[in-house]
């Protein structure tokens, strides 16, 4: 399929993105419970769970405070404090959940495996089998930045990127006459996914977080990486399929760089020692893209608007054609704890 | 027609003669007391180099990146790190991407024709390459280790 010809127009491709939005938004088709009660009054809900002890004196996580902190986060989410009903409030537990993870950064900067490992083991708990959850991204090499070890074996959790699985051979419209190809991971192997992205400052972006994580599931996300990736990231994330089966996310913001990014620089280190957890990507990279500043703010720097990279990508998801969310601060609901 | 042929061997001529032979900057192991290369090295041309820093391509593709070699090392058996070179077009592609993005905490080092350093990572560029040393581990030893490797890189440029 010619990439070119994939839409003959960005509205063409616009409507039938919201079309898709429409029909998910109305049948529910995984099951996701938790959309129901965490949307109430038109706003979206963001949790952001804090532990200024995450890290031990040599900047090592602390795998019990992770997953303590995880909990945390899902009680307040879902209102269960049971960390395994919990998530039976968010997946459907019969299903193939997928966690994409990204370790483009390198090992200084990536998901961290001790979070992954951490959401690998309730849903285990919740009555998801073990080799009916992915971890994945591009390619081994991102996957072993996290820490993560790869692993095919249909009885254990699995890990492997899109250079095992491989990329779809037919292209998918998306925006104005790009044509993209999905890794089958997506396509073919998950029926939800979990975006399990790391905070980072993105030279191009301004932010990368839940939404940019997706850039992971291209064989060529170059092509979408103009305009400071504006629409490219708010018109991937409309994609149907990315839609209807990235339906949650737990954000990683234990360790984040708030400049010079995505790449890893040390020089601009920070531990937020913070999850940021919800349904909605466009609020919780909105909530994101606000700590990025204020961490700025702190350090003296210049704000992402004013260093010519503001990530507006974030109000263009939020807007009429993409609808993914909601990037005004008036209707998210944001926790703290 | 004669001065064309002429012109036309004489460019292939001066090409053939200015054709650089090809750079291993990589420091085999043992070379720096210490440091051992821990992995293969990997190159990317400016079309691929999304592969390996995603956005962070582009502000090198716009200074004129040619290719991205990379290779990890350890120090010691533990410290882990990576080297970056950057090939560019020519010197100011690598002055470019070297006067972006300094922090208020580089430290100057003589480092090829200028090179800065700060706890966990060493930058320099000489001529038209732009090195990048980056470890994962803050340790006491890191900044020393770090710049008797990236002396070693810049002996091989």
């Amino acid at each position: 399929m010619n990439a070119r010809k994939a839409m003959n127009s960005r509205r063409e491709f616009l409507k039938t993105a919201a079309t898709g939005a429409l029909v998910l938004g109305s049948q529910s088709k995984l099951g996701l419970a938790a959309a129901l009660d965490h949307q109430v009054a038109g706003k979206s809900k963001v949790v952001v769970a804090r532990d200024p002890s995450l890290h031990n004196a040599v900047g090592e996580l602390d795998e019990k405070r992770v997953l303590a902190l995880l909990d945390h986060a899902m009680a307040h989410y879902t209102g269960r404090d049971n960390p395994v009903a919990a998530w039976k409030r968010v997946v459907p537990v019969d299903k193939v959940i997928g966690l994409k993870t990204n370790g483009l950064g390198g090992k200084g900067i990536s998901s961290h495996a001790v979070l992954v490992m951490a959401i690998a083991e309730r849903l285990q708990q919740a009555g998801v089998k073990p080799g009916n959850i992915i971890i994945w991204d591009r390619n081994a090499r991102d996957l072993e930045a996290c820490g993560l070890t790869i692993s095919t074996d249909p009885s254990r959790v699995r890990c492997y990127g899109s250079d095992t699985a491989g990329f779809e051979e037919a292209a998918v419209p998306c925006g104005a006459g790009v044509g993209i190809y999905l890794s089958k991971i997506l396509t073919r192997q998950c029926d939800m996914v979990i975006g399990v992205p790391i905070l980072k400052d993105h030279s191009g972006a301004g932010v990368t977080f839940a939404m940019k994580n997706m850039y992971g599931v291209l064989s060529r996300p170059q092509d979408l990486h103009s305009g400071g990736c504006n629409p490219g990231v708010a018109d991937l994330n409309a994609v149907p399929v990315i839609r209807e089966k990235v339906r949650f996310t737990i954000g990683d913001a234990m360790t984040s760089v708030y400049d010079g990014g995505p790449g890893f620089h040390p020089e601009r280190l920070w531990q937020p020692n913070a999850l940021i957890v919800g349904e909605d990507r466009v609020a919780i990279d909105h909530t994101a893209w606000q700590m990025i500043e204020q961490k700025r703010a702190e350090a003296g720097m210049p704000t992402l608007e004013a260093a010519g990279r503001p990530p507006r990508y974030i109000a263009t998801a939020a807007d009429a054609d993409h609808k993914l969310g909601v990037n005004n601060p008036e209707h998210i609901t944001l926790v703290e704890i | 027609m004669f001065a064309a042929v002429v012109i036309a061997i004489a460019a292939f001529a001066a090409l053939a003669g200015c054709k650089k032979k090809a750079i291993d900057p990589f420091p085999a192991s043992g070379a720096v007391a210490g440091w051992e290369k821990s992995g293969d090295t990997r190159t990317f041309d400016a079309k691929n180099l999304y592969q390996y820093i995603d956005g962070d391509a582009e502000q090198y593709i716009s200074a004129g990146v040619v290719t991205t070699s990379t290779a990890d090392y350890k120090y010691q058996g533990q410290l882990e790190a990576v080297v970056d070179v950057h090939t560019m077009s020519g010197p100011d592609g690598a002055r470019k991407i070297f006067e972006t993005g300094q922090s208020k905490d580089a430290k100057t080092v003589p480092l090829g024709d200028a090179g800065i350093a700060y706890a966990q990572s060493v930058v320099f560029r000489k001529g038209p390459y732009l090195v990048r040393i980056v470890a994962y581990e803050s340790t006491p030893e890191t900044p020393q280790a770090l710049l008797a490797l990236a002396h070693g890189v810049e002996a091989k440029l």
